[in-house]
């Protein structure tokens, strides 16, 4: 009919002008003619210019010591993968499931094969007293697993405690050599959205994601001054979750060293922190600030709900009902 | 005022929530109806709670009428604080509408929102009010650092050391160990100028030159011969700094990082395609249009002294070869350095108000703590 010959006869004009056009910005166009190949870091990569005027302007991207703050839409994947890449890097990954704390280690484990340090070398060491419970998961190439047997409590607060301990005699034994950056997580999490390598650096924490607007006075920070992991009211950048502590190995050991001899003190003047190591890892971070922080995209909590700012979910503790996991309330 | 307590369904956090004055004590407000939804119940027995249409009409008239209307939510363990005021109506209703509940996190605010403060490789840009000093001297002076510059000061160029140095001494690195290496043709033309304590001038005599082209390309190879062979072990961090400069404010230790490149004044709104890198891919400072992050100032180049050694190293290498085949770059070295600096990220920016130039004006930039001076090209330049 008329009208359907009219109808071809525009789709088949809008063609044709489609082709001339992308013939016309095939010559003009500096996109199409960027095709060559060049050396080094912007070899093959095209991306777009870094704005200084338009960007994440809605939340902190770099806090008063010029350490930046890791959120969706600060940085380029692709760009940071090739820095990166370039340095054939190894992540090391601590948890620690004792107790049955060990069924969390598939979400775990699957979860962290989907979106976690993908494409580089990456090995898990994972603590637990239970060994034969710990789930073969299928891992990608270049990463692999090691189980470490230790021995657990009656205490989750002991068992969370000794962390530190742990993960400084690690890293003295088996990682100074093998291992760029190690990552140590907490178990009762679950990777859902990309984490790269725009989490290294020489020393990273994570902003808590339940205190990060409140005002300082507010954070549960250790407030008796008996304690090693003492932080006066009136001081204080942000609350550090203790589920995320990252960065080079020989830096994570410095800060595991100084919890642990704290948490020493501690013990010995019969005084635990409020909230365990997290009270003395805060200490720490606020006399030896972090070279990166991540924004509580990569440290959430399954029971939180979502503010605008967080555009995306990256790792979040699972929700868990306390009575059923703890060996003591 | 009606307030209402809730739990929610993991028994673990209790809110409290200040309501909208509409309500009588017998009705829940917003805040614990939202919960309430998502399970959980409420810890005062006497209150009930039914979602029946008179109570969502009144529900969406209070969304309507424009209150001051606050929801403080404390948890046993955590202590949560969200508290959001004078929303004005439009706001209120639509975050009601998305997300049933107007309690709104204040988040993390940004310091400065006009501007971009960390690249997409994650290296922060130093801008006003984005730092704070005194942490950052809380940092670098217990590692008691040496802080080494350079100047070229050659042939008429001698005129600019004195404003240069004097207002280095009012603003530059105060506080820290600085060293300032002066090259100059003219030795005795170097004024006397007061040092604070813990600084110190040494002056390299070099050869002039008929050419001032010739002049800026040396500079690379001087300053890699330096570091070979004066500062590998007696500075830590150094800047490479323009003669025909002035400090205006204060530039510390929020400019120190392994590597750092200042963002040009004239191109930090521009494309990438209008920056004037070189284009000829005969020149090893080739950049091809569609690629490059920003248009970094020849004029300031800084960090610690193995990396500036390999930034010299590399453009000293690359100004030969170029040499050797005739091509000399649209900017001398500052293109070799953007070519460097394309493919090397500085692991930090300074903003264009670590180098401006006098007569420039711009709302982003509030302060300026280093800028070129205006002079007559053709008064002080050989050729």
């Amino acid at each position: 009919m008329r009208l359907l010959k009219n109808s071809h006869l525009f789709v088949l004009s809008l063609v044709g002008l489609l082709l001339v056009g992308c013939i016309y910005f095939g010559y003009t166009s500096a996109w199409f003619r960027y095709a060559g190949s060049r050396s080094g870091v912007a070899d093959g990569l095209s991306y777009k210019q870094p704005s200084i005027l338009n960007g994440r302007k809605d939340v902190i991207t770099v806090t008063p010591w010029l350490a930046p703050v890791v959120w969706e839409g600060t940085f380029h994947t692709t760009l940071i993968d090739a820095i990166y890449k370039m340095q054939n890097i190894t992540v090391a990954t601590t948890v620690f499931a004792l107790g049955k704390y060990v069924q969390f280690l598939k979400d775990f484990l699957e979860s962290a094969e989907k979106h976690y340090m993908q494409g580089y070398r990456v090995h898990y060491y994972i603590f637990t007293d239970q060994p034969e419970a710990v789930p073969t998961v299928t891992l990608g190439a270049s990463r692999s697993l090691t189980t470490l047997k230790i021995s657990s409590s009656n205490r989750w607060q002991e068992i969370t405690l000794r962390r530190m301990e742990r993960l400084e005699k690690l890293i003295e034994t088996q990682l100074s050599n093998e291992v760029d950056y190690i990552f140590s997580l907490d178990v009762d999490t679950k990777f859902y959205g990309h984490w790269g390598v725009e989490t290294l650096g020489d020393i990273v924490a994570v902003i808590h994601p339940g205190y990060y607007s409140t005002p300082r006075d507010d954070f549960p920070y250790e407030r008796r001054s008996e304690s090693q992991a003492y932080i006066p009211y009136g001081k204080g950048d942000f609350y550090y979750g203790g589920a995320v502590i990252g960065g080079r190995v020989e830096k994570v050991h410095k800060l595991a060293k100084t919890c642990r001899m704290q948490l020493d003190v501690d013990k010995a003047n019969s005084i635990e922190a409020a909230w365990q190591e997290e009270s003395h890892l805060n200490k720490y971070f606020l006399y030896n600030k972090p070279t990166k922080i991540l924004s509580p995209e990569y440290l959430w909590q399954d029971t939180k709900y979502i503010t605008p700012d967080i555009k995306i979910i990256r790792f979040s503790q699972v929700i868990k009902n306390y009575a059923k996991v703890r060996p003591n309330p | 005022m009606t307030s209402c307590y809730y739990v929610n369904q993991w028994e673990r956090e209790t809110y409290i929530c200040a309501n909208i004055s509409l309500w009588d004590e017998k009705r829940t407000c917003l805040c614990c109806l939202w919960h309430l939804r998502r399970g959980g119940r409420v810890r005062d027995p006497g209150q009930h709670v039914k979602i029946s249409a008179s109570l969502f009409t009144a529900l969406l008239l209070s969304i309507m009428l424009p209150e001051e209307s606050w929801c403080l939510t404390r948890s046993q363990f955590h202590h949560y604080t969200f508290i959001h005021q004078n929303i004005d109506k439009a706001n209120y209703s639509k975050r009601l509408l998305n997300n049933f509940s107007f309690c709104v996190f204040l988040g993390l605010p940004n310091s400065r929102k006009d501007v971009v403060t960390v690249t997409p490789w994650l290296a922060p840009v130093v801008w006003e009010g984005t730092f704070d000093t005194n942490i950052l001297d809380a940092i670098y002076k217990p590692q008691n650092i040496t802080v080494a510059t350079t100047v070229f000061a050659v042939g008429k160029y001698v005129q600019f050391l004195k404003d240069y140095l004097e207002s280095a001494e009012q603003y530059f690195m105060l506080g820290y160990r600085v060293h300032y290496y002066i090259f100059t043709d003219q030795p005795e033309a170097v004024p006397t100028v007061t040092l604070g304590a813990d600084r110190r001038i040494t002056i390299l005599k070099i050869p002039g030159s008929d050419r001032w082209q010739e002049i800026t390309l040396r500079r690379m190879e001087m300053i890699m011969n330096l570091i070979e062979t004066q500062l590998v072990n007696k500075a830590d961090y150094i800047f490479c700094l323009d003669v025909d400069t002035k400090f205006y404010g204060h530039w510390g230790a929020e400019t120190l990082s392994h590597l750092v490149a200042a963002i040009h004044y004239l191109f930090y709104t521009a494309s990438r395609d209008q920056f004037t890198y070189e284009r000829r891919p005969e020149s090893q400072a080739y950049i091809p249009y569609g690629e490059g992050d920003y248009y970094y100032g020849g004029a300031m180049i800084g960090g610690l002294v193995r990396e500036v050694y390999k930034v010299t190293k590399t453009c000293h290498l690359w100004l030969n070869m170029d040499k050797a085949n005739s091509i000399e770059a649209l900017w001398q070295e500052e293109s070799h350095l953007n070519k460097y600096f394309l493919y090397n990220k500085p692991t930090k920016l300074l903003s264009p108000e670590y180098l401006w130039c006098d007569p420039f004006q711009s709302n982003d930039v509030k302060i300026i703590r280093y800028s070129h001076v205006w002079k007559d090209v053709s008064k002080v330049r050989p050729n």
